[in-house]
């Protein structure tokens, strides 16, 4: 078919790394094309936008100022509920999760190990959406208030709190902390735990001077995934915080949706960014200085 | 202790799941109290035209997302363990970029691009076109594609790059010592070891795509995906309805994360994407 290639004679060989260097640059262009147009380009007008002013009808107008940036202050609620309930959730599911990962790592028969750890993943690749509603579904009114009601306690309120939100946190992102924990607790050489028993160590020595050091790695990494995606995060406040517990997500949405202040709007997008940078930078450090490898994997 | 605490966290995982699955079937109008079994719901979801035209817009959109985005990420990962120095730094770093930074930047960041140069070209188009009704770009498909083809062609890159790096070279190397040429190799020993990646690949990118919100609000324009028709359902109060929709949403979902989970483990216990 392809004869034309196969050609064996010494001259092609620099003929051949001539056509092997079209074909990686061919290779290449779609996905550069791409990175250009939809990434590059649309972060490039977020930053101009930022230093723009908001046209009088809405939208952008062309100017340079800082005022954007200086009046981030204004939007201080959505920062301070993301910066910490954000840092809490990830706090949560790392206690929630640990455990769970530990019990399948080191505890559980290997026959069931593979099947349990599935039946971790699958919820965190399964509508996002319909797992968020099933907890308005639970907590609403006529969920949980109703059966409380029923038993004489009434009038207790869950939805459109911060325990709901945080329900809803945890509920999504759990099967996220689990893996990369249950990774590095896998890999934990069982005879050292065998070894620290022999020399007269209790378990919670044990688990204090070998597991949750030869962990760490795990731990570093699932805390990073949530805790990104969290600082990101519009659907569990909008649905479970119904407009009194909102990120930085939702005042993006505000912004750019109803209030149509693209400048400021960039602006605290730029912001939201920034914050994840100088977390992703803390945690690349972090990861070096205990020496683990990433064990980053979501399938 | 361990084994209780286990029970409870898969109870936790999986309770409210059920719960969705169980009302579903509730023959009641009421959400809240079980009525007895019915598979009403379902058959009412069957004939909401509105629900099966987003459906079909979704299914449009993830399979042509899906579809580019394993193309070109494939092509990029196999042209990237070729090359090496700034080239392949500023691939690493815009495809972590691309899955790093959140949705919701993605989203907003993605339309006003897409208005401002929209605009600037019906603008031009307006004034050189020929006829009285001028091409006009708006929202719609091609923007929700384009922009769920970014997030999901980094997620291909990433994966088919596992794959690459745990391949068995000794294949590669003895194909060329019985003189196949190079596309021969390529299609005979390199696709057939990268396919269970590349396949994974399209069935996750898919359900990212068909489950996908946040970017879909900002970039769909008038277009209706089925995530944004359930999320202003949910809006308007729980039915039942939504109930069965997401029970088969959630199926659909299963069967493709398995599909995935299978090709990806197939031959490829060492290593992981």
């Amino acid at each position: 078919m392809s004869a034309g290639t196969a050609t064996i004679a010494v001259p092609a060989v620099t003929e051949r790394k001539q056509s092997g260097r079209w074909l990686t640059a061919l290779l290449l262009a779609p996905s550069a094309i791409w990175f250009f147009v939809l990434l590059i380009l649309p972060l490039a007008v977020v930053l101009i936008y930022s230093v723009g002013v908001r046209a009088p009808a809405g939208g952008y107008q062309a100017a340079f100022t800082f005022d954007n940036y200086l009046n981030l202050p204004a939007r201080w609620t959505a920062f301070k509920n993301t910066l910490t309930l954000a840092p809490l959730g990830t706090l949560i599911c790392l206690l929630a999760g640990y455990p769970l990962a530990y019990f399948l790592a080191v505890k559980s028969s290997a026959r069931w190990r593979l099947i349990l750890l599935i039946l971790v993943i699958v919820p965190f690749w399964t509508s996002f959406l319909i797992r968020t509603y099933a907890w308005i579904f639970i907590l609403g009114g006529r969920g949980i208030p109703a059966i409380l009601d029923a038993m004489g306690i009434a009038d207790v309120r869950f939805i459109n709190t911060p325990f709901a939100v945080m329900c809803g946190i945890v509920y999504a992102y759990l099967p996220l902390m689990v893996f990369p924990i249950y990774v590095s607790l896998e890999k934990l050489d069982k005879r050292l735990l065998e070894a620290s028993e022999d020399l007269g160590a209790g378990p919670f020595a044990t688990f204090r001077q070998i597991t949750l050091p030869l962990s760490a790695p795990g731990i570093i990494t699932g805390c990073m995934l949530v805790f990104i995606l969290l600082m990101g995060e519009y659907l569990i406040p909008q649905m479970l915080g119904g407009g009194k517990v909102f990120f930085i997500g939702n005042a993006l949405v505000d912004l750019f949706l109803q209030s149509l202040n693209w400048p400021y709007g960039s602006a605290v997008a730029m912001g939201l960014v920034v914050i994840m940078l100088v977390t992703v930078t803390l945690y690349l450090r972090a990861t070096a200085a205990t020496g683990g490898r990433r064990d980053a994997s979501l399938i | 202790m361990l084994r209780a605490y286990s029970i409870l966290a898969y109870l936790f995982l999986y309770g409210p799941i059920m719960l969705i699955v169980l009302f579903s079937f509730n023959s009641g109008l009421s959400a809240a109290d079980f009525q007895g079994f019915s598979v009403k719901w379902y058959a009412k979801v069957g004939g909401n035209s509105l629900m099966l035209a987003a459906l079909q817009t979704s299914l449009i959109v993830a399979f042509t997302s899906a579809a580019l985005a394993t193309l070109m990420g494939t092509m990029a990962a196999l042209a990237l363990q070729r090359v090496k120095g700034p080239v392949r730094l500023i691939f690493d770093a815009l495809t972590y970029i691309a899955i790093m930074v959140p949705g919701i930047v993605i989203g907003i960041a993605t339309l006003i691009a897409l208005v401002t140069t929209f605009e600037a070209a019906n603008t031009v188009l307006a004034t050189i076109w020929p006829g009285d009704a001028p091409l006009q770009l708006h929202m719609g498909y091609g923007s929700i594609i384009a922009a769920h083809t970014l997030f999901s062609m980094a997620l291909v890159i990433v994966i088919v790059r596992a794959r690459i790096a745990g391949m068995d070279r000794s294949l590669i190397e003895a194909s060329m010592d019985l003189y196949a040429d190079p596309w021969a190799t390529f299609r005979q020993v390199t696709l057939p070891q990268l396919m269970p990646a590349i396949m994974a690949g399209f069935l996750l990118t898919f359900t990212f795509s068909f489950d996908d919100y946040v970017v879909a609000n900002f970039v769909a324009g008038p277009l209706n995906t089925l995530p944004i028709y359930v999320f202003s359902s949910i809006r308007r109060g729980v039915t039942p309805e939504i109930n069965a929709i997401g029970t088969a949403i959630m199926m659909f979902s299963l069967v493709m994360l398995f599909s995935a989970q299978l090709l990806l483990r197939r031959k490829s216990a060492p290593q992981r994407a």
